[in-house]
């Protein structure tokens, strides 16, 4: 059985079709890219997943277990983690606390134990801010640790976003074109920061726009557009594929 | 040693409590005593509502509601003579399990009221329940709309406890009996007590405050800031968004119900102006000049203008007082005042004037 399954996925906006009776497996260990033009439906395609949206019909497996109806909170706790198009950080909160967040499903304290600050809260924390120590490190953004958020560059938060999806320690990683708006240097850096995640054994799912990054590191790209998938296949398949090359460069 | 430096403001202000008892005592002046146990009283409503507004990010305009089914329940509950009813079953059922008292009226005539304690945990109760079915529905809602469903649930509350006669209508209830915490601690507004109620209501307060202090650096704290912050990425982190809206909500309606009720023994009373719009906006009032996500302030903030309104510095224009101060902080201070920088203020009023007198000068 395959990690992630999504079986004739379909949703609505008014009259658009944004996402058209789309099926397509994502196997454990893999990185998988959506691509397609603009307004394809890959977005929506990833709110589906992650529950933001609910689906008019069709159904998404994860584990084995159904997940479409779920609340995007369910859906977390069961192991999938996502970073965001335009980076959706906590405002008003250091970077640090931004990926202590990302433990919130791997710890338990609940209001009353906060309140009353009982002492098995203590080690918990600590062991929190440890981990989310490891995981800015890990990103190379652990010298901004204590800084508000809205102080860093747009290259730095993207970092402390994705150590907070990786804090969470997900099956899955969701990743919304994760090398917009950084420059080519920075993008290679994302490539092989991908790479390395996928080796500790979580398999990502990313939309992205960079061909050659999608090219290098991807295993498997699904093609959709206009909401439809269009194809399926290994990466050089998908460079010589003609429904695809019509669809990026128009008919002749 | 984090938590050192969580709580040594805390020492700070129970250092302050005790000097200004001892202060007033030797300069014959405890009369302020008895506006600052109110004051205290009121607080432990706004500190409540600081953790709503401030890390929630939720605005309430019905807190007043929740003070007042506290303090209305547990005015009625110990005043309200059931003697007349000793036949019914309920009442039988609550005598014998011992949480009915039976006393004397200012004419002697018998009494048989519920015991303090149980009147308390009761009017508590309710406060939370209520809160949690309103707040399941009303927290759905965001901003402009969220504050139009909780105006309206204040409403409610005042005109329930304006129209009904079982709260006595616009006179309130009167007559309230004390509140015997333990043998020899009784909250009352006796005058040999006005000492002991002090340290009462001010005990309240530092315990609310270590209470709130520990939630906001907790786990759950965390989590709120984040909804605050973003809601959808914290419901992706796996908060459940929805209920720790409803929770700090819920809490929030207990700190303020357990205000109502202290208060009402306090006073020996209470009336429908307590539940009404103009309490509720005070309070919202008195958070966003402490500084919406700072409790310090908050609380700070709720003493001196409790204690400046409750002397009556204010005169008849109280509640213009506390609209103006919404307005000006709205406009001003959005951070609230103690976080304003003075230096900075005045680096920008420079910066916006030089250009002008650079002009002047070239011509």
């Amino acid at each position: 059985m395959a990690l992630l399954e999504i079986q004739n996925l379909n949703r609505r906006f008014g009259g658009l079709q944004a996402v058209n009776n789309v099926s397509f497996n994502v196997e454990q260990g893999i990185i998988k890219a959506v691509i397609g033009p603009n307004g394809a439906g890959k977005t929506t395609l990833f709110n589906l997943i992650a529950g933001n949206l609910p689906a008019n019909s069709g159904k998404i497996y994860f584990n084995n277990e159904r997940i479409s109806g779920r609340k995007p909170y369910q859906i977390a706790k069961q192991g999938i983690s996502r970073t965001y198009q335009n980076i959706k950080l906590f405002h008003g909160m250091t970077a640090l606390e931004n990926v202590m967040l990302g433990r919130h499903i791997r710890s338990k304290a609940g209001f009353m134990a906060g309140m009353l600050n009982l002492p098995w809260t203590w080690s918990e924390e600590k062991k929190i801010k440890e981990k989310s120590m490891e995981y800015l490190d890990l990103l190379g953004v652990a010298d901004c640790a204590d800084t508000e958020i809205s102080n860093l560059s747009f290259g730095q938060q993207r970092g402390v976003e994705f150590a907070r999806a990786l804090a969470s320690e997900p099956t899955l990683l969701l990743l919304d074109e994760p090398a917009a708006g950084l420059n080519i240097y920075e993008t290679a850096e994302i490539g092989r920061l991908i790479m390395k995640i996928r080796q500790s054994g979580i398999t990502i799912l990313l939309v992205e726009h960079d061909m050659s990054l999608v090219m290098d590191i991807s295993d498997e790209i699904v093609v959709l557009s206009f909401g439809e998938k269009i194809a399926e296949d290994l990466p050089q398949n998908i460079q010589q594929n003609e429904e695809v090359i019509r669809v990026y460069l128009g008919d002749e | 040693m984090d938590l050192l430096k969580r709580y040594i403001p805390v020492f700070c202000l129970l250092a302050l409590v005790i000097s200004v008892q001892l202060v007033t005592q030797f300069t014959e002046t405890s009369f302020y005593l008895t506006q600052l146990t109110m004051s205290a009283y009121y607080s432990v409503v706004v500190i409540g509502l600081c953790v709503l507004m401030g890390y929630g990010g939720q605005i309430s305009l019905g807190h007043a509601g929740f003070f007042a089914i506290g303090g209305y329940l547990a005015g009625a509950l110990t005043t309200h003579n059931l003697l007349p009813f000793r036949e019914h079953g309920l009442v039988v059922f609550l005598d014998r399990i011992g949480l009915l008292v039976a006393g004397k009226d200012l004419y002697g005539g018998n009494l048989l009221t519920v015991e303090p304690w149980a009147a308390c945990i009761a009017a508590v109760l309710a406060s939370g329940i209520i809160a949690l079915a309103i707040g399941g529905p009303v927290l759905k809602l965001k901003g402009h709309y969220l504050a139009m469903a909780t105006l309206g649930f204040g409403i409610i509350i005042y005109r329930i406890a304006l129209a009904s006669a079982y709260f006595g209508e616009a006179d309130g209830i009167s007559e309230v009996p004390g509140f015997m915490l333990l043998p020899g601690i009784e909250v009352s507004g006796s005058f040999r007590a006005r000492t002991l109620n002090y340290y009462i209501a001010w005990g309240m307060v530092t315990c609310g405050v270590i209470l709130l202090l520990n939630l906001i650096h907790s786990r759950v704290g965390r989590a709120l800031r984040s909804i605050h912050g973003a809601e959808e990425a914290a419901n992706a982190m796996g908060v459940n968004t929805a209920r720790y809206k409803l929770y700090i909500f819920v809490l929030s309606a207990v700190f303020a119900a357990f205000a109502g009720v202290f208060m009402t023994h306090y006073n020996g009373g209470i009336g429908p102006s307590e539940a009404g719009i103009m309490k509720s906006v005070r309070y919202v009032a008195i958070v966003a000049v402490g500084g919406m996500a700072n409790l310090w302030g908050a609380l700070v903030m709720g003493i001196v203008l409790n204690f400046l309104s409750l002397r009556g510095v204010f005169g008849s224009y109280d509640d213009a007082v506390f609209g103006a101060i919404l307005i000006i902080i709205m406009l001003f201070a959005p951070q609230g005042i103690l976080k304003i920088n003075l230096w900075q203020q005045v680096k920008q009023l420079l910066s916006h004037l030089t250009p002008a007198l650079r002009k002047e000068e070239t011509e």
